[in-house]
């Protein structure tokens, strides 16, 4: 679990690869050409960002003729969304200060 | 709630705290309290009022989570919903007299948002949500 959501968040720890990612999650499925259009960065560069994505799990490729359409993959996001860990970390802290609360209030 | 159990996760914390339930009902439920240990707010312990807690705005993320009270059983059980970037979950507190004090239970309960239902109409949240998350997981540190 550690390691899946390592490899999602240092990909998307790119602001460029980050808005292709939020591109296809807004927009639905794009060509390579489509998403440098936007990008601001040359074809190569996408295509490579497009290739992390994809190994990290978060975009799927679908081949159509000559063009390539990328679209999103949700379920990539999955590791990420430890939600347990992500609320645990802060009911914790919120737990002490709430604690630390108590010990101030009148009684 | 009709999705399968799989779609659900659950976060319970608990813990005893030497103070009578009537007093942590009160940090739990006065805004002014409230902000001391959990966020800025306009909560009130009011069924069916809706309620923000304001955390610090993040890039692409305006801080806020809206939330709803579900109920009310003063110094016993308050429960709210907790919807934050694209999470839907909802929040239950459980306030149990001891010998020495209180035993408090906070239950969060929530949706996977992996599961095709939640996103379905949740694709805004959702990008909030990413765009959010290294923010929101270094404020949380």
């Amino acid at each position: 679990m550690e390691a899946a959501s390592d490899v999602v968040f240092r990909t998307l720890a790119d602001p460029t690869r980050r808005a292709i990612f939020e591109s296809l999650v807004r927009d639905g499925e794009q060509t390579v050409r489509a998403l440098t259009d936007r990008a601001g960065v040359s074809q190569p560069a996408v295509s490579k960002h497009l290739a992390v994505l994809k190994s990290a799990g978060l975009v799927r490729d679908r081949p159509e003729g000559r063009s390539v359409h990328y679209s999103a993959e949700p379920k990539g996001l999955a590791p990420l969304i430890d939600w347990m860990s992500l609320y645990g970390a802060f009911w914790r802290d919120r737990f002490a200060r709430l604690e630390d609360l108590l010990e101030r209030m009148d009684p | 709630m009709t999705e399968p159990a799989a779609a659900t996760r659950t976060l319970v914390i608990q813990r005893e705290m030497p103070h009578p339930p009537e007093k942590i009902w009160r940090a739990l439920t006065q805004g002014p309290l409230i902000k001391e240990w959990l966020m800025d707010n306009d909560f009130q312990p009011v069924v069916g009022h809706g309620f923000n807690f304001r955390s610090t705005p993040m890039p692409k993320w305006d801080g806020v989570i809206d939330g709803e009270v579900l109920v009310v059983e003063p110094n016993k059980k308050l429960s709210y919903t907790w919807n934050a970037l694209g999470l839907e979950s909802v929040v239950v507190w459980t306030l149990i007299a001891t010998n020495g004090g209180t035993l408090v239970r906070m239950e969060q309960s929530g949706f996977r948002p992996d599961q095709e239902a939640n996103y379905q109409g949740a694709n805004y949240g959702w990008q909030k949500f990413i765009a959010g998350l290294e923010q929101v997981l270094a404020g949380l540190d």
